[in-house]
């Protein structure tokens, strides 16, 4: 009989440590994705993080020089999956901005609020989640109804619902439908009083609020030295908003705030989210509204959802492809990449759910790009995670992760 | 008074003279090329100077342009002032031999993984990195996948024409 000697063996260095070595992750409950993170535990207290990344790498920017502008969309989704649509627009955006394409103002209210929509849902996800690191689940599931409507709004418009591939260059694959319409205005009547009650349940809850004050916090000056963006640069308090900063998709014309925290820890990035779904819902408000006004002003605008001028670039309706030759000519030649785009490098930045997401595009005129880098904010601020857990506790490390959002999908690209 | 992109050209060809060349404004974005070798000093500048201010590192990348001889490797940088919404990019090209730039990363934390990432997918050496290795990829690769030698399918397969899908062979 053979002996066996499968028994895990400690090194002599490990037994004469004073410290533990926990492995978190790279698939733990609490992490919400694949991270995996190596600690140095002395009690509860974490001396020290070290990060391994890429384990869902999935080489998209390789994967991008010999696809087609189109079908680099689907790829987009895969980033951040939780608010995919915001991905989608961004990149449509930077292609439009290559061409130098200027769509009218319906389409683009429309895309702005499919972009708050997919905001709201990211947000919900995240402080949710946080709230269920903490110990209660029953935000997480009653909020969970509303990302749901917010998922089949989605359906609705692009017949998906989480890696949405929704949108064209220049505009919607189609309009919204009746039943989208229908859905938005019920999750705009609907969502206020259920937002109202998941802020009862946790922003003044003693025990919310003792887990969460003080646990993980990062200044603003090592924030921006970290590359933060986005509600957790905001919670820092940088006022930096690039739907301010830089409007695209006519966001200039639209009345929000932009929320700030003080010290950049758990509670003030919930709050910073909180308030920004608010201001999101109001954004969707506008939307509807302004959208409604045009429809009024003319009504022949209702069946406008892509730049007319960018017929070169969006699919014809189908009963044309098979009636039209024209159509068919314009179908065939995008499927297969045909369509001339001109050479040249742009950078195109949007507000994602969690910060700037960059489309930093070269073009050598050539069917695909040349290439293409995706800036993702995940990837950037993730860095600072052991800087802002040391010193805490291994319970506080939990909280700071769900808070950060960071999405693996966006982290390994 | 704002920034603006002549006002930064100014300044800079002011302290580096005629070292910053390929000077350019591609859809508003103020781009020029700096020698590998005065990468960091350039950087430094940038960061320091009380007027130009750019304290953000917003993206940090590789391009390989196996078409140019001696300078096939490039270093993009993208740094923007937040203050005066103002960004600009930069780029450093490093011939394949021997590529080597200075790390950025005692000015920004966040060009840590990024330099990372462009060592992981391109080669480039970022002389004083603390931690240089690979990210995304295995440790025991042992090529850089996003140079264009490698191409995304089998280069052996003869029952599909390349040129009819994408970028056809080795660009």
């Amino acid at each position: 009989m053979s002996e066996h000697n499968q028994h895990i063996q400690l090194s002599d260095e490990s037994v004469a440590k004073q410290t533990t070595t926990l492995n978190l992750g790279p698939t733990h409950p609490a992490t919400h994705g694949v991270f995996e993170n190596i600690l140095e535990i002395d009690g509860e207290k974490v001396l020290s993080a070290k990060q391994t990344v890429g384990y869902i790498h999935r080489a998209f920017e390789k994967i991008a020089e010999r696809r087609p502008y189109y079908q680099i969309t689907p790829l987009t989704d895969r980033l951040n999956y939780c608010s995919a649509p915001i991905n989608n627009m961004g990149w449509h955006m930077t292609i439009e901005k290559l061409l130098g394409l200027k769509l009218p103002k319906r389409v683009e209210y429309m895309r702005v609020l499919i972009m708050e929509l997919s905001r709201i849902s990211d947000h919900l996800i995240c402080n949710s989640v946080v709230a269920v690191d903490t110990g209660a689940l029953t935000g997480f599931t009653y909020v969970f109804q509303w990302r749901e409507l917010i998922y089949e709004i989605y359906e609705e418009i692009c017949g998906s619902r989480l890696t949405t591939n929704m949108g064209r260059v220049g505009g919607f694959e189609r309009n919204f439908s009746d039943v989208a319409w229908q859905k938005i205005n019920k999750f705009i009547e609907g969502f206020p009083k259920v937002m109202k009650e998941f802020e009862d349940l946790f922003t003044r809850n003693r025990i919310f609020m003792d887990r969460c004050i003080g646990a993980g916090p990062i200044n603003a000056e090592r924030a921006l030295n970290y590359g933060f963006t986005g509600p957790n640069l905001r919670a820092a308090g940088v006022d930096y908003d690039l739907r301010v900063a830089e409007p695209y998709s006519s966001y200039e014309d639209f009345d929000f705030k932009i929320p700030t925290g003080t010290i950049g820890d758990v509670y003030d990035r919930y709050l910073v989210r909180n308030v920004e779904i608010w201001e999101s819902l109001s954004i969707v408000k506008q939307a509807v509204q302004k959208i409604a006004e045009i429809e009024k002003a003319d009504p022949a605008q209702k069946n406008i959802f892509y730049a007319p001028e960018s017929d070169k670039y969006h699919f014809p309706p189908k009963e044309d492809v098979y009636t039209k030759m024209e159509a068919l000519i314009y179908h065939f030649k995008m499927v297969m990449g045909e369509i001339a785009v001109p050479p040249g490098e742009i950078y195109h930045a949007v507000e994602g759910a969690n910060g700037e997401v960059g489309y930093y595009l070269i073009s050598d005129g050539g069917r695909t790009p040349y290439r293409l880098h995706f800036r993702r904010p995940c990837f950037i601020y993730y860095q600072a995670f052991p800087e802002m857990i040391k010193g805490g506790l291994l319970s506080d490390a939990i909280i700071a992760l769900s808070s950060l959002n960071v999405i693996a999908g966006e982290l390994d690209a | 008074m704002a920034l603006t992109n002549e006002i930064v050209k100014n300044r800079l060809t002011e302290q580096f003279g005629d070292q910053l060349t390929g000077w350019e404004e591609p859809y508003g974005m103020l781009t020029c090329t700096m020698p590998a070798g005065i990468n960091l000093k350039v950087l430094q500048f940038l960061f320091d100077d009380e007027q130009l201010r750019f304290r953000f590192l917003t993206d940090l990348t590789g391009v390989h342009y196996p078409g140019r001889p001696g300078e096939e490797l490039c270093v993009v940088y993208h740094v923007h002032n937040m203050v005066d919404g103002v960004r600009m990019r930069l780029k450093a090209y490093v011939p394949l031999e021997k590529p080597d730039v200075f790390s950025a990363t005692q000015l920004y934390s966040a060009a840590n993984w990024m330099e990372r990432e462009t060592y992981d997918f391109f080669g480039v050496n970022f002389v004083g990195h603390p931690d240089l290795r690979r990210i995304l990829n295995v440790d025991e690769m042992e090529h850089f996948p996003m140079r264009k030698e490698f191409p995304m399918e089998d280069p052996t397969r003869t029952d599909k024409d390349d040129e009819m899908f994408g970028r056809g062979g080795i660009v």
